[in-house]
């Protein structure tokens, strides 16, 4: 059996809700009738035809071909099975998600891996703002599985973050882990201002020296014993992060958010 | 049967079931790793007074280990599940947790859970931290030479406890050199432990005792001073008896151990005043597991 591959036709006006696309709804449906189904796209439907040219028939492994920016909630509670968009994503990819694998080779816009509970989404290019955070409101974002974003992302990644791991090989923006309850931030490029902001526990890993706030304490240099076994759990992934060469266990211990209940870290490389 | 001059009894081992689990042990060095897990081993002979019985499987090489730095793998046993998660709790925390450099992983997977780091980890006064990592918790306690790293659980496995197989011979020395032997020998296989004193007990006992309190007592069977005094299983030249108990994680894993223990122990033969190898045999009424030397040997 080979992919169920939907290729985008033409790029629509308005967004489109991608949310009924997903490998646990599709089960046992035959290529007409998923064809069949409608989105939302702005205030209107459209039929899943009448968007994508559909090929293929295994509905645990989802291709979309074509992707663009505006296709919405892609993986939205994916429960098992596989997405690999090809091209970029909208908002919301993988909202909420509970297991299984996306793949996107492009960017994707706001809210990825938001609330996300178990599963991998690799992201080949950059991420929009709130990256594994909660929805607005909401007080619980990510809460396990791993996201691998290769490029950039936006501001408030791992906002709220509960669990789990997001492994940025690029740049972070403003607020990084802010408000963040656990899990682990890893950073490889640089990252922006108020990095932690009212962090209560958790842990950013850094290869850079950022800017940190006065709510900051430094606690010192050390080695640190499970810094080995969490690289090593990284090494199936194809990423930087997998290359022995960039691991490392010495690191400067900075705890906060003091203005906070303090007891995350922030973990930066040394040497 | 006769090997090398050493006769074999037509006897069998009686062992029972056990509850067993494996930690491993890592440190800044081997020496380091071995001085936790002797502390964590010790006083756990025999279940009958230290509420378990506990071992040194083997050494671990720096690439087996979840850390990656050099390790000594410890398993323990008890008559249930209870007990056991309680005494490798309360060893895991007065020595592992104390000890310098020291780290702490299950060392075996099972369906059933018991807490290695997962209640130790109070000690931390809430720093301690959690990390989930590859589905496996673990628990970052801050200590004064840093981070003690436990992992949260180790699995818990049914075993067996008590194979056994008595060496006699012609005098003291003699008997406590095959027995050197066959430890050396038993070392080498995996998923047992001799829990005695350097593998070897020098007081093997019998099942019952003429003071009430007491489950067990000396083998009189097979204390040579009393040849004269008691029902004896002694010739008159046998001067000495040692004893080695085997705990494993299967039958067929003490099988293989007792196999090589008394081959060992035979090597030396009777030019080395090893004359009989016997069992702890007590008639049915201590386990279900049956270890028949002369089939083991055969």
């Amino acid at each position: 059996m080979s992919a169920l591959t939907f290729s985008l036709k033409h790029r629509t006006d308005q967004r489109v809700d991608m949310s009924p696309l997903v490998c646990n709804l599709l089960k046992g449906m035959e290529p007409s009738e998923i064809g069949a189904i409608e989105l939302q796209s702005g205030k209107r439907k459209i039929r899943v035809d009448e968007l994508f040219k559909i090929s293929g028939s295994d509905t645990q492994q989802i291709v979309i071909k074509n992707s663009f920016g505006k296709l919405d909630f892609i993986g939205k509670e994916l429960d098992g099975g596989s997405i690999l968009v090809e091209g970029d994503a909208g908002a919301y990819l993988g909202l909420g998600m509970k297991s299984g694998d996306i793949g996107v080779t492009g960017n994707v816009g706001i809210y990825a891996a938001c609330e996300m509970k178990k599963g991998f989404i690799v992201i080949g290019g950059n991420a929009g703002d709130f990256l594994g955070a909660a929805l607005p409101g909401n007080k619980m974002g990510m809460k396990g599985g791993t996201v691998l974003v290769k490029g950039n992302v936006g501001e408030r990644a791992g906002d709220h973050m509960r669990r789990g791991n997001i492994l940025i090989e690029g740049n972070a923006g403003d607020y990084c882990g802010s408000r963040m309850t656990a899990g682990t931030i890893a950073v490889m490029g640089k990252t922006g201002r108020y990095l932690g902001y009212a962090m209560r526990r958790g842990t950013l890993l850094l290869w850079n020296q950022p800017v940190l706030s006065a709510s900051f304490n430094d606690c010192g240099a050390h080695t640190l014993a499970f810094l080995p076994i969490l690289f090593a759990s990284f090494k199936k992934l194809n990423s930087k992060f997998a290359d022995a060469s960039m691991a490392f266990n010495r690191v400067q211990r900075y705890a906060g958010d003091m203005s906070e209940i303090g007891r995350g870290e922030v973990l930066v490389k040394i040497g | 049967m006769i090997i090398n001059g050493v006769k074999i009894d037509a006897t069998f081992a009686e062992a029972f079931p056990m509850k067993a689990t494996r930690a491993i042990i890592t440190a800044q060095n081997e020496k380091w790793a071995m001085i936790s897990a002797q502390a964590m081993t010790g006083f756990a002979t025999s279940v009958i007074a230290c509420g378990c019985e506990a071992g040194i499987e083997r050494v671990l090489d720096s690439s087996e280990t979840p850390d990656g730095r050099p390790g000594v793998s410890v398993m323990i046993f008890a008559m249930g599940g209870k007990g056991l998660a309680k005494q490798l709790e309360t060893r895991a925390g007065q020595c592992v947790l104390t000890s310098p450099t020291s780290a702490l992983f299950a060392g075996i997977d099972s369906d059933k859970k018991i807490p290695l780091g997962k209640n130790l980890r109070y000690f931390g006064d809430g720093f301690q931290v959690a990390k989930l990592i590859d589905g496996k918790r673990y628990w970052r306690i801050p200590v004064m030479d840093g981070e003690f790293l436990a992992e949260a659980t180790t699995g818990q496995v049914d075993a067996v406890g008590g194979g056994n197989f008595l060496v006699l011979a012609k005098s003291q020395p003699q008997a406590l050199t095959a027995c050197e032997a066959a430890i050396e020998a038993m070392r080498k296989i995996p998923n047992v432990i001799m829990p005695f004193p350097g593998g070897v007990v020098r007081s093997g006992s019998k099942v019952g005792s003429k003071y009430k309190a007491l489950g067990a007592s000396t083998n009189d069977a097979f204390c040579p001073t009393l040849k004269g005094m008691t029902r004896t299983d002694l010739s008159p030249e046998v001067e000495s008896v040692m004893e080695i108990v085997i705990d494993g994680l299967t039958k067929e894993d003490i099988d293989k151990a007792m196999r090589v223990g008394i081959q060992a122990v035979c090597d030396l033969g009777a030019e080395n005043g090893i004359t009989r190898v016997s069992a702890g045999n007590y008639g049915g009424k201590l386990g279900p597991f049956h270890f028949h030397l002369q089939e083991i040997m055969a």
